[in-house]
């Protein structure tokens, strides 16, 4: 079992920073992050580099407080970089926008509107020049497409927990971003609720594939959704430690997943990792 | 039952939850628990309203055989017996001329309230009366363009109670107008801010006698040339700056301290600053601002009495004031009308804004 590891190993890892440019969407070089406290400067993030090819979808996994937040939030340009760049179809980013769309872990929609309100904030803002009721079409298929079509006009604060995220990824997806980052949506939510809204999030990416970037704890969440599974090393001076390819046909669904030979194998890959 | 419970809502909501019980009473069906409900929400304050105003009655008699004592004593030592007799004959019948000045009664209070009221309708059907012997020449006037004759005669209690709400309202609204805007202004821009506080920290806690004073000698140099009566404009602009505080800094808190992840989303989004403050900033600070409204409409109601007091601007407080130098038999119990007139107002301006502030707030929970 371990020389597949190791094959998998030469395959991705090795070879990053080695796609040919036409297929990067996203390329994190040199990447650092550094906060100054009272005690000296706190590296969270040294030397980090990461290649991300168009229609990929990448988990994210690693230890609690590792910087996997602080890496996303720098690629969404909310968060300072502190050395190396970000590029977006080979343009270094300046400061956020909505070419880069985020799902907050927490739902994050303004509580005083309607759910239709809510991702006609985005998509106003995107597609200035479009009519009003194009606008409207755009915000309600997307609401539509995350099992939302009774819910246009209810208030967000009147939402379940798991409704509001479904908005959030309906607000996301209506922006029609390059990067879709993905900061552990569906941490807040029971299992239950996770595993729906884990279907609908793949089913509306099998569509648009957009590229994603998605920062999980959950091992299973991580190979079911994936194309690669980044494990970060546990900070300070986080980096890169491990890149796992999972090789599942799409569309995937959750039993071929399961009942796929070599879903035990990434499994234990992954907690190997985690583990040590 | 349906019903029921939308009413048991709209009561609550109001902050009127205690009509509910009132109404479960009515409707015949009473468990146990409405019956500790009605105890509690109903009879218990009931009883202490009862308890007040016999403790009341007490203390006014207690004070007007003191003062009645005094008066007999003091006659007795300056003029002799008989002027002692004849002024407890005087005080016994109740003449005008030697009552006791002193704490009124319950009772006394409630019979001023009907004068006052009684009052009221007298001068109400005069003025309707000059309203119609004048009706022809006005319009004559007004058609020559020279200026209606009003009627100038004394205004009634519920007149001063309608001149002293237009005051309240008046410098609520210029509250609102200068506060709001300058409270946005300051919490959006940390700058402003620090340009802001010193001003802020240092004229919050001045008394609305010195505003007045201010205002008075602003108002009355730009209105020197002017013969019409600034009185009115004096204590409104003084009510409004004396209470604008709470909103001002309540404004700059609720705009400062709008929830980060609300921020990300519209830096994400890219919204313009226009849109950002419109559609995310000022919506979320909604419920600080009412807040602070509702404190800026009970700290005006507050001062509003001893401003016009001041300014001699037509309400409850000159009403108030001239009640006491006026010194008649029953100046004393219609002072009293006023403080209840004042207090039940105070409570009715209080339970609209909490409404209004409860129909803005987004989250239902934090209003009550």
């Amino acid at each position: 079992m371990n020389t597949i590891i190791e094959d998998k190993k030469t395959n991705s890892f090795t070879d990053n920073g080695l796609f040919p440019s036409s297929e990067v969407m996203l390329d994190l070089k040199k990447l650092k992050k550094v906060y100054p406290t009272p005690k000296g400067d706190y590296v969270v993030l040294e030397d980090l580099n990461l290649q991300i090819k168009k229609e990929e979808f990448v988990t994210i996994i690693g230890h609690s407080g590792c910087g996997k937040t602080t890496m996303l939030s720098m690629i969404a340009g909310l968060n300072e970089i502190s050395g190396g760049n970000i590029s977006v179809l080979g343009k270094h980013i300046k400061g956020p926008g909505p070419d880069r769309g985020v799902i907050f872990q927490a739902p994050s929609l303004m509580p005083w509107m309607t759910s239709l309100q809510n991702v006609l904030l985005g998509v106003n803002q995107v597609f200035p020049h479009a009519t009003k009721s194009q606008r409207n079409d755009i915000a309600k298929y997307y609401l539509q497409k995350v099992g939302l079509e009774d819910a246009f006009y209810k208030k967000a604060s009147e939402l379940s927990q798991g409704m509001q995220q479904r908005v959030g990824i309906a607000r996301a997806f209506a922006i029609k971003p390059k990067v879709l980052l993905l900061d552990e949506p569906f941490g807040m939510l029971d299992s239950l609720t996770r595993g729906e809204l884990q279907d609908i999030l793949i089913e509306i990416w099998n569509k648009e594939k957009i590229t994603a970037v998605m920062i999980t704890h959950d091992v299973d969440e991580a190979i079911f959704l994936a194309d690669r599974v980044v494990m970060m090393t546990s900070g300070p001076k986080a980096k890169i430690g491990d890149i796992l390819n999972i090789d599942f046909e799409r569309p995937r669904t959750r039993k071929s997943v399961l009942e796929h030979d070599d879903y035990y194998k990434y499994r234990k890959h992954l907690i190997d990792f985690l583990e040590h | 039952m349906k019903q029921s419970i939308t009413l048991g809502k709209v009561t609550k909501f109001m902050g009127l939850g205690f009509l509910s019980t009132l109404k479960s009473l009515f409707t015949g069906k009473l468990e146990k628990e409405d019956f500790i409900n009605f105890l509690r929400k109903i009879v218990v304050p009931i009883a202490s309203i009862l308890l007040f105003i016999g403790l009341w009655h007490l203390g006014a008699k207690s004070l007007y055989n003191r003062e009645a004592d005094f008066k007999i004593e003091k006659a007795l030592k300056d003029q002799g017996p008989a002027a002692a007799e004849a002024m407890r004959e005087c005080i016994a019948s109740g003449d005008i001329s030697c009552q006791p000045n002193t704490l009124p009664s319950p009772g006394q209070v409630w019979g001023s309230y009907k004068s006052l009221l009684r009052d009221h309708n007298i001068i109400s059907a005069d003025k309707a009366a000059f309203k119609e012997k004048t009706a022809a020449l006005n319009a004559q006037r007004i058609a020559d363009g020279l200026a209606a004759i009003t009627y100038t005669g004394r205004p009634s209690f519920i007149d001063q109670i309608i001149m002293s709400l237009k005051t309240v309202f008046a410098g609520f609204l210029l509250a609102l107008i200068i506060a709001i805007p300058i409270g946005i202004f300051i919490g959006l821009s940390p700058t402003l801010k620090s340009a802001f506080n010193w001003f802020i920290q240092i004229f919050k806690p001045v008394s609305p006698v010195v505003w007045y004073l201010l205002v008075f000698m602003i108002v009355k140099t730009i209105l020197i040339d002017s013969s019409e009566d600034s009185s009115f404009i004096i204590s409104f602009i003084s009510v409004g700056l004396c209470s604008m505080w709470a909103t001002l800094v309540n404004t700059a808190m609720g705009v400062s301290s709008v929830d980060k992840d609300y921020i990300n989303v519209a830096k994400v989004l890219k919204l313009g600053t226009f849109q950002k403050i419109f559609k995310v900033i000022l919506p979320s600070s909604l419920p600080l601002i009412f807040t602070g409204l509702k404190i800026t409409l009970s700290v005006a109601w507050m001062v509003l009495i001893a401003i016009e007091l001041l300014a001699q601007s037509p309400g409850l407080g000159l009403f108030v004031w001239e009640e006491f130098q006026n010194g008649a038999n029953d100046s004393n119990s219609k002072i009293i009308v006023a403080m209840f007139v004042i207090g039940i107002i105070g409570f009715l301006l209080d339970r609209i804004m909490l409404t209004i502030q409860n129909t803005v707030s987004f989250n239902k929970n934090d209003g009550i």
